[in-house]
């Protein structure tokens, strides 16, 4: 397969996703302007949730049929430029530096526990749908 | 006009995410996802330098453009939390349940010693 293309997809694929973040960020802003990232775990759960679901609905035992660079483009572009780890690393840093141990920890907490939750939810929901 | 940098910066990051996790995944082997966590380890080390960076006053205070270019673009694109998910799935799918323990506690406790310590190098920088 073209390296090349690989790049290009991926590239299109964390552009769109990481823009639809931003976007959120925006969203969450002007929606609940509250000092906890609340966004931020729930852009990471649906991105879980999604990584979970396509890699098992696309994978060898799949139902849905589709070359590489649509695997690369979904799960690396999309799922991997939606997610990220390091403005959910940056927000709990804010909250230890602000004195807020124990939301910092429950940040943590959440987005570890929901995050692995969602994308086994994915999985199982896929693997469902492969019957 | 904030979005546009973080277009381009998602794009980059993206890109250089699936070059850097490939190349180490080769490198070191592929029974432990070294290459995500690499790159989580990295991005939370730039994003920490950045915020203290672009924070008030940081050499790059109020630069509104440079810090959506380079921490919600290059960085958000650049790591990821649905590989990691995924990842940690796979080893406990596997039976590997050791592996899927040690990926996320070293994937939360160096990321955030990263961020941590790229904040601090950030401040020590002298502000404008």
């Amino acid at each position: 397969m073209n390296p090349l293309a690989a790049y290009l997809v991926i590239g299109l694929g964390s552009a769109l996703g990481g823009v639809a973040r931003y976007g959120c960020g925006v969203l969450a802003a002007a929606l609940w302007p509250v000092a906890f990232p609340w966004m931020t775990i729930l852009i990471n759960i649906l991105g879980s949730f999604v990584i979970g679901l396509f890699a098992t609905l696309t994978g060898p035992d799949g139902r849905l049929l589709v070359g590489t660079l649509w695997r690369q483009f979904v799960m690396v572009g999309l799922c991997g430029g939606y997610t990220t780890f390091s403005a959910f690393n940056l927000e709990s840093l804010a909250l230890l530096r602000s004195g807020r141990p124990l939301a910092a920890g429950a940040n943590v907490g959440l987005s570890l526990t929901l995050c692995l939750v969602a994308v086994w939810l994915g999985h199982r929901i896929a693997r469902r749908l492969n019957q | 006009m904030e979005w546009a940098w973080v277009i381009v910066g998602s794009a980059l990051g993206g890109m250089a995410r699936y070059g850097v996790s490939g190349s180490v995944a080769r490198r070191i082997g592929e029974t432990f996802p070294w290459g995500t966590l690499v790159v989580n380890v990295l991005g939370s080390l730039v994003i920490g330098l950045f915020a203290a960076l672009v924070g008030p006053g940081g050499a790059l205070s109020g630069e509104r453009m440079v810090g959506a270019f380079v921490m919600t673009g290059v960085c958000g694109g650049y790591t990821t939390f649905s590989s990691f998910s995924l990842q940690t799935l796979n080893l406990a799918r596997d039976g590997e349940w050791p592996r899927a323990l040690a990926n996320i506690v070293a994937s939360t406790a160096l990321c955030l010693l990263a961020v941590w310590a790229g904040f601090a190098l950030g401040a020590f920088i002298p502000g404008g």
